[in-house]
Parts: C-alpha cells; sequence; structure tokens
C-alpha cells in the first residue's frame, strides 16, 4: 500500500518536472500550448538514440536530453511561437495540435512506432526496504531528482533577477517592458527551459511509461490536467495538482484498474466545475 | 427557406429590406446544394467517398454552431458524435431497424448529453472549457471502452444492420442510398441551422460571441443561449455519428477518438467558421486532401494533418484563401464567407 | 415620491481596501444627476455596485422604491436600469440596427425566437429606426460598427442603452476620447435624453457637467464628499480643493 502511494508520489513528481515548463508558459504568456509533449518526447527519444547508439552512460544522457530539448524549445520559440504570442486562444490550439501531429508523425517516421525501452544501469534497478515499504530504487531517485528540480525553480523564481524580472513579466508585460527589461529574452530562455525540463522529464520517464510516438497526445491531458487543476498564480500549484494526479492515477490503477482513467477524468471535471481558476489558486 | 418571402401586409420599411436582404439566399448557395444532388447521378461510383464527405460536412457544420456562432473552443466535440453513433448502432441491433427513427433518436439521446455538459462550459475561461469539453470527450471514450460487453470495445460493434430507410429504400453495395440518405439529412438540417442562425436567437448569439460582458448589460441571458446552441450542436453531431453507423453498418471505439474532434476542427479552420457552409466546404477540401495525400504516404496523413493547421494558422487562414480562392472570392462572398 | 435610485450605506470592500465605503446617495425621479470625483476615488466600483457586476459588502440598493441589491445584471435591466461605458463595450460586427435591434427585442420578449427572421420582427425595427434616427445614426444604421467613426460609436453606446427604455440610465463618461469635431453631436444627443428618463452622469469632462446636470455629488476615496445645487458645489472651496484645483480644463 505505501509502496503504491510511493510510486504515485514519484509519478507525480514527474509529471511536475515534465508540466512545469506549461505551467509557465501558460501563466506567464498565457499561450496555450499543447504540443509541450512533443519536447518531452523529444528528451526522451535522445535518450534512447543516446544510450542505445553510441553508448552514452544514462545519468550523462540527462542533462543532455535537457539541453537537447532545450536547444529545440530554443529554435521553435524564436521562428514560430513567438509569432502566435498575440493571437487568440484558438488559434494558438490549432497551431499546436498541428505541431503534435506533425511530432508524432516524424517521431514515427524516425524511430518506428515500436515502443522504445532504456534499460537503467544496475545501480537504479531493484528496491530497497525503508521501514518495512519496498521502495523501487529508481522511484527513490526519482523522487530525489524532481524534488531537487522543483526546490531549484522555486529558488530561482524568488531568488534571482531574472526570476524577479520573470514574475514582473507574468504581471504585466506593458509594465515590465516599460521597466527596461527585455521581455523578449526573458520569455524565450523561460520557454527553452520549460522545454529542456520537459525534455528531461521525458528522458526520466522513458522506464516508467515507456516511449512511443503517441506520447504527446497521451500526455497533453496530464499536463494540462497539472496546469489548469494547479492554477498558474504559482509553482505550488501545479506541483500539488501533479502529486495528486500522480498518486490517484498509480492508486486507482491499482486499486480499481477496471475504472481505468475514469477516476482522473472526473476528478478533472469536479475540479474544473467547483474552481474553474484552479484547486490551488488564489482567488482573483 | 426555399420557397419565396411572402408578402407582407404592409410596405416593409428599409432596414427590415435590409435585414431580410442579409437572410435571403444567393444563387451560389441553389447552385452548391443542386450540385450535391446532381453528383447522386454524375459520380455513381464515388458515392461512398461523397458519404463520408456528408457526414463529416454535417458533424463540422455542428462544431460551427458553436465555434462559429457563439465561439467555444471544443476540443471534445467527437463525444457527441460518438454517443449518437453508438445509440444508433445498439438501436439498430436491439430492434429498432429503421434508419430514420434510429437517427432522431440518436440525435435526442446525443442532445441529452449535449445539455449535460453545457452546464460545465458556462463558468470558466477558454482554457477551462477547452478541457471540459476535451475531458468530456475522454470520459464518453473510456465508458464506451469499459462497456466492452455492449459496444463491443475495441473490436466494435457488429451485426448492425439497418432495414430500409422508411421501410423503402434499402442500402445497396454502390453507396448510393447511403449518400442520397446522407446528403438529405445534411440538407435538411443546414437548412434549420440556417433558419436558426438568422433569427434574433442566432443575432443574439452572434452577440454574446461579439462582447458577452455587453450581451449582458442589455437583457440577454448568455447561459441559457449558451445551453440551447450546445445543445442544438450536439443533436447535430449525434445525428452526423448516427448516419455513419447506419451507412456503415459498423461503430468502433474510433467514434470517439481525440482525432476525430480534431478533423473537424481543421475541417472549420479549412473552410472558415461563422458562414455554415464553412464546414460543407472543408468537408470537401479535407476528405480530397487526404484521400490524395495518404495516397501518396498512406502512413503520414497525420504530419499533412498537422502540416496544414500550422500552415493555415501561421499565414493565416483569410490570407491564403484568399491566395487560392481569388477567382471565386465574389462567390464565397455571395454565400456570406468572411471577406478576405 | 420614491427616488430613482437610492443607495444606503452602500460600500465595496477589496480585501483590507475599500474601494467605496458608506455611501448614501438619492437621485431624484426625473433629475440630471453628475457624480464626479478624481480619479480613483471609486466611481467604477460604485458603477459596477449599482448594475450588479460586483455583489455589495455592505448596504442596500433601491431602484424606484424596490430592493434591487440582490438581483442579476439582467434583472436590473428588466427593472428598468441601463448604463453606458467608458471605453466602448459594442458588437463590433454587428451593424447599429442589429445591435438596438437585440436590446428591443430582449426588451420586448422576442428575443429568444429561433424560428423567425430577424427582419420580420417589425414593430421591433421600426423602433430600432425611430431610435437610431433620433441618436443621428439614420445614415449609418446598416453599417458594420466597428466602420463607423468614434463619435458614431459613442453615439450608440447611448443608443444601445436607451433601446432597454430605462427608467434610470447611468451615462458614464459619454463624451470620452470623441475627437473635437465630433463632441457637439455627443452633447446634443445628451441633451436631449427625453425628460421622463433619470440620468446619473459619472463624468470628469466639467464643462458637460455644468452644462448638463443639476445636482452633482462629490466621491473622494471611495466616500461621498459633498452634494449640492451645480452652483454650490461649483462655489465649495473645499470640492475645488480636492478635485477642481488639480483639473486644468476646468
Amino acid at each position: 500500500m505505501l509502496t503504491i502511494l510511493f510510486d504515485g508520489i514519484a509519478y507525480g513528481m514527474l509529471l511536475f518536472v515534465m508540466a512545469a515548463g506549461l505551467a509557465v508558459t501558460l501563466g506567464l504568456m498565457n499561450f496555450v500550448n499543447l504540443a509541450h509533449g512533443a519536447f518531452a518526447m523529444a528528451g526522451g527519444y535522445a535518450t534512447v538514440v543516446l544510450m542505445t547508439r553510441f553508448g552514452v552512460p544514462f545519468l550523462a544522457c540527462l542533462p543532455l536530453a535537457f539541453l537537447f530539448s532545450a536547444a529545440l524549445g530554443l529554435v521553435f520559440e524564436r521562428t514560430l511561437y513567438v509569432r502566435m504570442y498575440e493571437r487568440s486562444h484558438l488559434d494558438q490550439v490549432l497551431f499546436s495540435i498541428g505541431l503534435v501531429f506533425m511530432a508524432i508523425a516524424a517521431a514515427d517516421y524516425l524511430m518506428g512506432s515500436s515502443q522504445q525501452n532504456i534499460q537503467l544501469p544496475s545501480y537504479l534497478q531493484g528496491r530497497i526496504t525503508v521501514a518495512g515499504v519496498g521502495i523501487g530504487v529508481y522511484r527513490l531517485f526519482l523522487v530525489v531528482i524532481c524534488g531537487l528540480m522543483a526546490l531549484g525553480l522555486q529558488l530561482i523564481l524568488a531568488r534571482t533577477r531574472f526570476g524577479s524580472q520573470l514574475r514582473a513579466a507574468v504581471d504585466d508585460r506593458r509594465v515590465a517592458r516599460g521597466l527596461g527589461i527585455p521581455v523578449g529574452t526573458v520569455f524565450a530562455i523561460t520557454f527553452a527551459f520549460g522545454s529542456g525540463l520537459a525534455g528531461l522529464g521525458g528522458a526520466l520517464s522513458a522506464e516508467i511509461v515507456g516511449l512511443d510516438p503517441g506520447f504527446p497526445l497521451k500526455f497533453m491531458l496530464y499536463f494540462l490536467i497539472v496546469v489548469t487543476v494547479g492554477g498558474t498564480s504559482s509553482l505550488t500549484g501545479p506541483l500539488l495538482a501533479a502529486l495528486l494526479l500522480g498518486v490517484a492515477d498509480v492508486m486507482g490503477k491499482y486499486l480499481v484498474p477496471q475504472l481505468g482513467a475514469f477516476i482522473i477524468y472526473a476528478m478533472m471535471l469536479a475540479v474544473l466545475m467547483i474552481r474553474p481558476q484552479g484547486l490551488f489558486a488564489r482567488g482573483r | 427557406m426555399l420557397t419565396s418571402v411572402p408578402p407582407e401586409t404592409r410596405e416593409t420599411s428599409a432596414p427590415a429590406a435590409f435585414l431580410n436582404a442579409k437572410a435571403a439566399w444567393r444563387w451560389p448557395e441553389y447552385l452548391f446544394w443542386l450540385s450535391a444532388f446532381a453528383l447522386i447521378l454524375l459520380l455513381p461510383n464515388r458515392h461512398l467517398l461523397m458519404n463520408e464527405i456528408a457526414i463529416l460536412g454535417l458533424f463540422a457544420l455542428s462544431l460551427d454552431l458553436i465555434l462559429g456562432y457563439a465561439g467555444i473552443v471544443s476540443l471534445g466535440h467527437a463525444a457527441f458524435f460518438g454517443v449518437g453513433a453508438y445509440a444508433a448502432g445498439l438501436l439498430t441491433k436491439y430492434g429498432v431497424t429503421e434508419p430514420v427513427t434510429g437517427l432522431l433518436i440518436s440525435g435526442a439521446l446525443a442532445g441529452a448529453a449535449g445539455f449535460l455538459a453545457s452546464f460545465m462550459i458556462l463558468r470558466g475561461t477558454d482554457l477551462t472549457r477547452l478541457m471540459v469539453t476535451l475531458g468530456v470527450a475522454l470520459i464518453f471514450h473510456e465508458i464506451a471502452n469499459r462497456l466492452d460487453w455492449i459496444t463491443g470495445g475495441t473490436d466494435g460493434l457488429l451485426g448492425v444492420a439497418p432495414s430500409a430507410i422508411l421501410g423503402r429504400f434499402e442500402f445497396d453495395f454502390t453507396g448510393r442510398t447511403a449518400y442520397v440518405y446522407s446528403l438529405s439529412v445534411t440538407f435538411l438540417l443546414f437548412l434549420a441551422a440556417r433558419r436558426i442562425v438568422n433569427s434574433p436567437f442566432g443575432l443574439s448569439l452572434k452577440a454574446l460571441k461579439d462582447n458577452r460582458l455587453r450581451a449582458a448589460t442589455i437583457g440577454i441571458a448568455p447561459n441559457r443561449r449558451l445551453i440551447a446552441i450546445y445543445t442544438l450542436a450536439a443533436v447535430y453531431a449525434g445525428m452526423a455519428g448516427a448516419l455513419l453507423t447506419q451507412t456503415t453498418q459498423f461503430v468502433s471505439l474510433e467514434v470517439l477518438d481525440f482525432s476525430r474532434s480534431a478533423d473537424a476542427l481543421l475541417v472549420l479552420v479549412i473552410g472558415g467558421s461563422g458562414y455554415l457552409y464553412g464546414g460543407l466546404i472543408g468537408a470537401i477540401a479535407f476528405k480530397l486532401m487526404k484521400d490524395t495525400l495518404s495516397a501518396m504516404t498512406p502512413a503520414y496523413w497525420i504530419f499533412w494533418m498537422g502540416f496544414i493547421l500550422v500552415i493555415l494558422v501561421l499565414i493565416g487562414r483569410d490570407r491564403l484563401v484568399a491566395g487560392i480562392a481569388r477567382p471565386f472570392a465574389p462567390l464565397l462572398r455571395l454565400i456570406g464567407g468572411r471577406r478576405p | 415620491m420614491t427616488p430613482a435610485l437610492q443607495t444606503d450605506g452602500l460600500g465595496k470592500s477589496f480585501g483590507a481596501f475599500k474601494a467605496n465605503s458608506e455611501i448614501s446617495l438619492t437621485v431624484a425621479q426625473g433629475a440630471r444627476h453628475a457624480l464626479i470625483g478624481p480619479n480613483g476615488a471609486g466611481k467604477t466600483t460604485f458603477i459596477n455596485l449599482l448594475t450588479g457586476v460586483l455583489p455589495p459588502s455592505a448596504g442596500t440598493i433601491h431602484l424606484n422604491g424596490e430592493d434591487i441589491s440582490r438581483v442579476s445584471q439582467q434583472g436590473r435591466v428588466r427593472r428598468g436600469m441601463a448604463r453606458t461605458y467608458q471605453i466602448n463595450q459594442l458588437f463590433p460586427d454587428l451593424t447599429p440596427l442589429e445591435t438596438v435591434s437585440l436590446a428591443i427585442a430582449e426588451r420586448q420578449g422576442t428575443g429568444a425566437r429561433f424560428w423567425s427572421r430577424v427582419g420580420s420582427d417589425s414593430a421591433v425595427i421600426d423602433e430600432a429606426e425611430a431610435l437610431l434616427t433620433r441618436m443621428q445614426l439614420g445614415a449609418m444604421m446598416t453599417r458594420r460598427t466597428n466602420t463607423l467613426p468614434y463619435g458614431k460609436q459613442r453615439l450608440l453606446e447611448i443608443a444601445l442603452a436607451m433601446a432597454c427604455k430605462p427608467k434610470l440610465l447611468l451615462l458614464d463618461e459619454p463624451a470620452a476620447g470623441v475627437p473635437e469635431d465630433e463632441r457637439h453631436d455627443v452633447l446634443d444627443s445628451v441633451a436631449a435624453l427625453p425628460e421622463n428618463v433619470t440620468v446619473l452622469l459619472i463624468e470628469h469632462d466639467m464643462e458637460l457637467v455644468f452644462s448638463f446636470a443639476d445636482r452633482i455629488s462629490v466621491l473622494v476615496q471611495g466616500m461621498l464628499f459633498a452634494e449640492g445645487p451645480v452652483d454650490e458645489i461649483a462655489g465649495d472651496p473645499r470640492v475645488k480643493a480636492v478635485y477642481l484645483g488639480e483639473d486644468a480644463h476646468v
């Protein structure tokens, strides 16, 4: 039971790292980017290729996956996304769905449609017992890594000059511009960083959820849940939402498998009915 | 409707004449529907494809009612298509084999689902609506998947054998009856939709889409209007789904797929929204493109679909269509298409 | 005689911030009442309370003797309260004719008809035509609203509110942003509003206030600061100090 709970927490942490970038894009730029999962997928595939073709060790793949997705995000932001900021939500939705479809087809073409798995290094396999609770080593690894990431993000946002520029731009784009904050650059860096995090999450998740071309579509909803349920006013909301989602999903699948994903969807609808601004958002 | 306006007892004023002219039928519209019906005879061996076009057109038309007229962005319109499709399949299988009866009941059931779902889209932002519509469609998909002892699950529902339409017209192998049936239903529903969007109710929807705040301050209660149009759109979508089941004699989980909702959006992006013909014209273009591109690269239709979406949005549909359709621009304007 | 509008101890707080507090304002039937105050005095909050956009934190609102504090926005419109907006809130894709017809049809209860043409209801169309002609919009009633000159759009703002046949009309800076050559049209139309309609004018422009109003209330920091006939307020040194003094165009 506690093992399942821990698995859920690990999964939730993973979802948070993947969705954090989306929370910022949505909150900061009010931009609906349904293609966020494509960047996560890119990170996952980068890891697969690096490990299987070039024999790069798993741990070294993680930063590379981050960089790969971040670079990809930066290129797309500067060339395509930047044109979409001022458009209607409908246009943004259509545009990013288009990207999702293209990413799926591209992944299928380059990597094949079958599911890719990665071989974890032996020191991350197996499980240990802590206080009578069996814990997968890799799950523990996930919780530690993602926890550090979440902490780091919070610190960056709260403590650094970049963080304060970002928060200023969140509050009011025009005022921020007036104060001499290079809003365009801040956006680009944030977008790239968010994509990089998604890529890292993709790399970490390859072992748990498997990787196939349908990944961006499958996780689109999960990311959106994290962001809408959590609210976009801070990172704490999405973190809590991600943990809740992870635990509910894993628990649901173990305990009442016949209901499947039903629990998640129903929960999401219920939350959105009661709190359209998000469960953990401060009231406006 | 088709008949000319009955002579008014009093002299119509200039403003009334202006409003009537705005709602009047124009010759390209007659041409459009005449050609659609003429194709029954002209292209006897493409009836199956044309049947699919008519159904997709009706489905996109139903999405246009909420997107183009009420401004609701939906990522899950397939939910109602699916309810109609499964309802028609189950009705046929368990006794109600007459298609028109099945169609009406399926439409009503989809409408009921739409009515219930509509309460969830009244609050919140574009984003929450997006999530809610998507979530509803996913829930329906999941239900259909889990209830495999009724729906056939991933294998689909087999043994759907509708009887003759109205007891007279049997479905044939060439798809001729199917096309005539689907086209007639689409046409009748189009007529009703056309009448509704040109009514005071339709006008109030446009006002709500343009400026919801002001609409509320001149006494329009937004929620009731939105519930009404959302329910109506669900009925239309359900009937489109029922048509698909009845004419293909099969229904599977595909009817609830996310890609079906996305298809309808793409059709409207191609055809334009907010003038009713966008869904129909878009459906023709969409199916023809899909046929051609899938023939070239069978596995990668989805790439082209994404590509078309990205390009259309990036460049702007209006500008792109203006380029391609410049020769037809006066025609489009006549049937009410937005000026590029 | 029951006043057209009466607020008692009306207040609105956002957290610790009191945007409006203890506002007791009475507007007599048929009055031309102006509400003035410096920027940030809480005029917009007050309008939002009156029209039901915001629920009050304290106090009551009576419209023609009826307590409407808890009535919905649409309910207040039906009871005879209409407003215009400081920044145009129109339907850019509709024509003035359609815009005004909407409000008239809604008032007459035919706005939800879905099986008849918009143009077939001659009672609505005739009234719309008459109203638009009176508001100097007759020649432009079949053009799309977003193609109208700004001054004409301001007139349509007022026409749209008048289409609701209000007993009480709230005018929120009707001449704001109108270019000099179109200003007269707007001022004339405001001056020509029917006498049986009570008007509460929220305004910055002193020329318009002094030419139009017969009573003035001054709002400062969310509270009623002074109230009286035009001459009295114009001569009140305290009002001059907090408000008129800082305003260049007196």
